[in-house]
């Protein structure tokens, strides 16, 4: 068997939220013992609703902020306790893209020297070979030499996307983390980039994490699915299983509660809303919204059950309660 | 009958330093009492622009009217003074919008808020303020009818002690403080979550039909329509290029950009179904394409659309498209 790319133990992480000057400090748990494995070249899909972690998950991964407990591997390598001098190598093989390219932009730059700047800094090219490379890769997101020149303002919001993206492929990483990609982009432009995304992968045999709360782009790009609420998984499998035929009543209410172009009205698939992670529910979290809860739910966080097919399950009950 | 709402031939420009946007360019909707309209369209198309028209809150200037109407219970909102503006904000029409947090202070409790809300209302249609406590009991029916729980407990609290959805139910209790009959919501979902917002979706629908509230609805997702409007505009570059039932439109729609627009969306459901994005990109306002704005990114333009402005018209009974080459 072929080792994952990037694989996560038992990840779990912390933070200490002050509660006023006097009073203890208390414990937020953002992420918590999170296991999940992605191979190379292939497309793994976070989902869940805000606060659920997700975000925080991708920058754990990174090693952008330091974790509680648990063990990272990137190829083979344990980069748990790694230093930043030891990353850095590291860190031209995973890139991050953000939500926001505005944000993620330097207004001063153009695309091609926002694009050029990561090639600049590890050395790789100068000169003409340099300029060859920035205006490949712009092309390769779809953005012709005459957009080089400009700068932020003066592209849409979906070609500031196409520079950030390649500006991530500059260091030819083998693992991309999205997070929430197309969010800030309109739909026709988000077809768009789920293209760009697509090609890339295929011919590069990239690896991407691909955080999203939209479920249909999840489908499109992603072949597995794990669905987190409140720093755990609840259900991890084929994005076909998971998004198809979900079995974890959290996942159901999700998947519910999309408003779909072909129905007329909406009934609310779950009541309430996600609950603070500063003050968790007991037991298992999702009980005070599930359908099927019964009063054991309350006592006992569930395991994530792995079931024959590799498919994972936070939920006895909805292995008993059968669909 | 009169329809509630008539906008005829409105046009509105923003006068800029680079020059003038043509932002809305001759929008012409009707919508009656008790009907729901939702307005859809990608980011700059106006929609907004469209919704804060209604109750006079585009700033004049850089904002220009350049020519309309926009009639409602007949009278012409456009032709009004700033004082008779105001008896008809939040009491006719009233407005919720994307994000809670902004509309709420985070100084003041909930309950204070609220009573200030309705006592204004008082104040503006010139009736005599109601006493705090009267306020009060007031806010506490409508935080009731929004479908929050403990509504006295509610009105102590502050913003921050509540969630995304709480707070966008608070909106909505406000919204309704003046017995509205037009509610015009822009993008009232959009921060919640999809659980969320499946509730606050049907919570509007409910209201909507439980009060006789007429509704425009301003959206960029067009499952939001699906859910909540029974008609459905579809806006492009400042126009209404398509106006129809939502289900016909989005089971069949018969502009190019309509087309475009729901052959861009992902289907959840049918995941073999790719997401087709539309060539190009929006046009500038400043300097707009001649003719169909659409026709530089239209594959089935033609000369004609390049010169000629096409005039909406109604193509199929209730159903009117802005485009040269449509047919039913």
């Amino acid at each position: 068997m072929t080792q994952p790319l990037l694989r996560a133990e038992g990840l779990s992480k912390t933070y200490e939220a002050k509660r006023g000057l006097f009073r203890a400090a208390r414990a937020v748990q953002a992420v918590a013992e999170l296991d999940l494995a992605l191979d190379r070249g292939a497309a793994l899909g976070i989902v869940g609703e805000s606060g659920c972690g997700k975000s925080t998950l991708a920058r754990l991964l990174l090693r952008l902020i330091p974790l509680s407990a648990g063990r990272i591997t990137f190829d083979g390598q344990d980069i748990t306790g790694l230093d930043e001098a030891a990353m850095r190598p590291l860190r031209r093989r995973m890139q991050l893209i953000h939500q926001n390219p505005s944000a993620a932009l330097d207004p001063r730059l153009t695309a091609e020297d926002a694009v050029a700047e990561p090639l600049r800094i590890q050395g790789l090219a100068t000169g003409r070979a340099l300029r060859d490379r920035v205006a490949a890769l712009l092309s390769e997101v779809g953005l012709p030499p005459a957009f080089l020149h400009r700068f932020p303002h003066e592209l849409s919001g979906g070609q500031k996307q196409r520079v950030c993206i390649a500006r991530a492929l500059a260091l030819e990483p083998d693992l991309l983390v999205l997070d929430e990609p197309t969010s800030a982009l309109d739909v026709s432009v988000q077809a768009q980039i789920l293209d760009v995304l697509d090609g890339l992968r295929a011919r590069r045999g990239l690896a991407y994490l691909f955080i999203s709360h939209n479920l249909a782009v999840v489908r499109q790009v992603c072949e597995r699915v794990a669905v987190m609420y409140l720093g755990r998984i609840v259900e991890e499998g084929t994005a076909a299983e998971v998004l198809g035929t979900p079995r974890h009543p959290y996942t159901r209410a999700l998947l519910g509660s999309v408003p779909r172009l072909a129905a007329h009205g909406i009934a609310p698939a779950a009541p309430g809303e996600p609950p603070n992670p500063a003050s968790p529910p007991p037991g298992c979290a999702f009980h005070p919204r599930c359908p099927i809860a019964i009063p054991a739910c309350r006592d006992a966080m569930p395991p994530l059950a792995t079931l024959s097919d590799g498919h994972r399950l936070r939920c006895p009950r909805a292995m008993e309660v059968s669909p | 009958m009169t329809a509630l709402l008539e906008i005829a031939d409105y046009r509105l420009a923003f006068d800029t330093f680079d020059g003038t946007a043509q932002v809305l360019d001759g929008i012409d909707l009707t919508l009656e009492a008790g009907g729901t309209l939702g307005i859809v369209g990608e980011t700059g198309c106006g929609k907004s622009v469209l919704a804060r028209s209604l109750m006079a809150l585009n700033p004049m200037p850089p904002a220009r009217v350049v020519s309309g109407q926009i009639r409602f219970q007949g009278s012409d909102i456009l032709a009004m003074s700033e004082r008779e503006m105001r008896r008809l904000r939040g009491r006719a029409i009233s407005m919720v919008f994307q994000d809670p947090a902004s509309y709420l202070n985070p100084l003041l409790a909930i309950g204070t808020q609220m009573e200030d809300a309705i006592r204004g209302q008082d104040a503006a249609v010139g009736e005599r303020q109601r006493p705090r406590a009267a306020a009060r009991a007031r806010a506490a029916e409508l935080l009731a009818a929004v479908g929050l729980p403990e509504p006295a407990r509610l009105l102590d609290s502050h913003p921050h002690q509540l969630s995304g959805g709480m707070r966008q139910r608070v909106l909505i209790a406000m919204a309704l403080a003046g017995d509205p009959v037009l509610l015009v919501a822009d993008e009232p979902t959009t921060a919640l979550d999809v659980t969320v917002q499946a509730q606050v979706l049907a919570l509007i629908a409910r209201l909507v039909a439980e009060r006789g509230l007429a509704l425009m609805l301003i959206t960029h997702d067009l499952g939001v329509v699906a859910a909540a409007c029974a008609r459905v505009a579809v806006m492009y570059a400042g126009t209404v290029v398509e106006e129809a039932p939502t289900a016909d439109l989005l089971s069949r729609p018969l502009h190019p950009y309509a087309r475009g627009l729901i052959a861009a969306v992902p289907d959840l459901d049918h995941p073999e179904h790719r997401p087709q994005g539309i060539a190009g990109s929006i046009p500038s306002l400043i300097t707009p394409p001649q003719g169909c704005r659409f026709h530089p990114r239209c594959p089935i333009a033609t000369e004609r659309c390049r010169s000629e402005k096409p005039l909406r018209r109604e193509i199929l009974p209730g159903r009117s498209i802005a485009c040269h080459h449509a047919t039913p």
